[in-house]
């Protein structure tokens, strides 16, 4: 028996979502959610004999047997869905940026006690990138991380377009608070071109004192480390170390590409997965901690 | 002329396209000396930010010399009967710096996105509506779509409440038809304004301008001496003395804007604003203009052909911002000959 979860949101990451659980062992998909009937994500959990309904968070409120909700939807509707879902005493793991619960990315800071009833996994771009800020802050200290995550416009859905001021905020925000940068900066750039580029993803990093060796010791264990769960998360650039811009210190630049599953969007949507592989990680290590299967 | 060309507005962006060009190291000095310069002249907008907009100052794009809230207010104090524009790219800057950018006195807002993304730009532009401000819609490296996308993406930023919007010829890689072409099919969509920004890689900057203005644009750019990304911007001084030679009122002081050029911008130029080859490939290629430097410093440091890079970024379609990917595409070419050298 597995733990029943729910999906809000039925556009590009609760549609890749939809896969990534169905192939996990200890959660039951009970319910995928959305608002549009035409919506494609709808459809094909349809086609699959998954539950659904277009009454978005009510369908999921109704059903009491959902003990974890995925909210996939945006910043706005997570705002407004967040208290529900703790009235009703079901967890929240929220892939849209709206920060309401405290932020994890699975490579840090899994372990640390996971936050009790709402979980932010902050934007797909904090997930590719605050792994590289950490594993730099914990050689030596970083004054300030900045990232720039690219990814094809293709993959970048309505939600996340009108919430692309969250997005940055966010993202900027993760750097400092899990990735252990004293100020942090995002950038995000969508790209149309055809066939649809790869999400890549640059950190840059001012770091007073930084030893060459350590930090692509560090950045190499760490990558492989998020290859455990994002197979496809590699390092395009090895980091360059270089005295820094401001003239006093080193400036590190680390590139990664992330290829996608290609669950519900071709591989070059490496964004995707990257959050959704880190939500599946996040509910399963709920399913150990404390929940009891019903 | 057939056309009555009534109200053209005319906007310098010495002060923020004109900052790719020095790196981003204006003093508030300098901006302040060029404000007046421009205030005197009755140019009736100039813009003043980073290159890359609000919030633009990073190790991607480059870092400013100085905050860019003391460079708009500087500006602003000069500004006399002149507004004060900023840029804003949704993505790079947020709502909360347009918002302060306003504060201080900021009255009309660029709202740049990619020529095919309009979609990340109603909150800005609506939130800037509110504040009272003067709203363009900017889509940048619009020679890469057909002129019925292009006025699509505009639909998007006129329905979000923009006064203006902009054709943005970023790589300055069109031909005269082909901005015609873009203006009139904005023209044809849109009952706001439409505005054009051209830049000099193939030397066309007047001419797509004039170009425009024909099919019905009516916001025009330009910067003095040209001073911006790339070869830089359509001349303004130029493009003043040109308007004025066809009887097209602009309001702006002809003398007072060859001074503003010659005495006050054209010292602070950190090399020739020409048409050189890396320029000219970068409006050969249809690349975004202010890849030019930042190519040149990856070339030197990898040990490449600044033209190679170039090349290689047009081929992979690189959007604006996406500065890292010169370093990437560097990378690649110096691994690749080292390789074959190898061999």
């Amino acid at each position: 028996m597995a733990v029943k979860v729910g999906i809000l949101g039925s556009g590009n990451i609760g549609t890749d979502l939809m896969y990534k659980i169905l192939r996990s062992p200890s959660l039951e998909l009970a319910l995928v959610a959305g608002i549009d009937p035409q919506s494609e994500g709808l459809a094909r959990a349809r086609a699959m004999g998954i539950p659904t309904s277009t009454e978005s968070i009510d369908a999921v409120l109704a059903d009491r047997g959902i003990q974890i909700v995925f909210d996939a939807t945006s910043a706005k509707a997570h705002l407004r869905h967040a208290p529900l879902l703790k009235e009703a005493g079901k967890i929240a793991i929220d892939l849209t940026p709206a920060s309401v619960g405290d932020p994890v990315v699975p490579v840090v800071n899994l372990n640390a006690g996971l936050p009790p009833d709402n979980i932010s996994l902050i934007t797909c771009g904090a997930q590719a990138t605050v792994p590289m800020v950490y594993a730099l802050s914990r050689v030596a200290e970083v004054d300030y991380a900045e990232i720039v995550a690219t990814v094809a416009s293709k993959s970048a859905g309505p939600g996340t377009r009108a919430n692309i001021d969250e997005f940055t905020q966010a993202t900027a925000a993760s750097l400092e608070r899990v990735g252990g940068a004293k100020r942090g900066k995002a950038l995000i750039i969508l790209n149309p071109a055809e066939p649809p580029i790869m999400m890549t993803n640059t950190i840059y990093a001012l770091m007073p004192e930084a030893d060459e060796a350590a930090v692509v010791k560090s950045v190499q264990e760490m990558v492989a480390e998020v290859q455990r769960y994002v197979p496809g998360y590699k390092l395009k650039v090895p980091p360059l170390v270089e005295p820094s811009p401001t003239g006093e210190g080193k400036m590190v630049t680390i590139m990664i590409e992330v290829e996608g599953a290609g669950d519900y969007l071709p591989k070059y949507a490496g964004n995707l997965d990257i959050i959704t592989s880190a939500a599946v990680r996040v509910a399963e290590k709920l399913v150990e901690e404390r929940l009891v299967v019903s | 002329m057939a056309t009555n060309h009534q109200n053209i507005t005319l906007v310098d962006v010495s002060l923020r396209d004109g900052s790719h060009a020095v790196r981003h190291q204006f003093t508030s000095e300098q901006v302040g000396r060029v404000a007046a310069a421009l205030a005197s002249a009755k140019v009736p907008v100039f813009e003043v930010t980073h290159g890359d907009g609000l919030g633009g100052s990073s190790l991607q794009f480059g870092l400013s010399k100085e905050p860019e809230l003391d460079w708009i207010q500087t500006a602003v104090r000069q500004a006399g009967g002149s507004r004060v524009s900023v840029l804003l790219l949704p993505g790079v800057g947020t709502r909360k710096e347009l918002k302060r950018a306003h504060e201080i006195g900021a009255s009309v807002v660029r709202v740049a996105t990619h020529c095919t993304e309009a979609d990340i730009s109603p909150q800005h532009i609506a939130m800037a509506k509110e504040l009272g401000m003067t709203v363009c819609g900017f889509l940048m490296m619009a020679h890469m779509v057909p002129p019925a996308e292009l006025a699509k993406q505009a639909r998007i930023m006129e329905e979000a409440g923009a006064d203006v919007v902009y054709v943005v010829d970023s790589a300055g890689a069109m031909l005269p038809h082909e901005a015609r072409d873009r203006v009139r099919a904005l023209r044809d969509a849109l009952s706001c304004e439409v505005g054009f920004h051209g830049h000099n890689n193939l030397g066309l900057g007047v001419a797509n301008t004039l170009a425009a203005m024909e099919e019905g644009a009516t916001w025009l750019d330009g910067s003095l001496c040209g001073l911006g990304a790339g070869a830089g911007n359509t001349q303004f001084e130029v493009l003043v003395a040109v308007l004025d030679r066809l009887g097209v009122e602009t309001g702006v002081d002809l003398y007072a804007i060859m001074d503003a050029a010659e005495e006050v911008v054209k010292p602070l130029l950190p090399r020739p604003i020409v048409i050189d080859r890396d320029a000219l490939v970068i409006g050969y290629a249809g690349v975004y203009s202010t890849f030019l430097l930042h190519a040149r410093r990856a070339a030197e440091k990898f040990g490449v052909e600044p033209r190679d890079i170039l090349i290689e970024l047009g081929r992979r379609k690189t959007v604006g911002g996406q500065e890292d990917q010169i370093i990437q595409v560097a990378y690649e070419l110096a691994h690749r000959s080292s390789v074959a050298q190898g061999r």
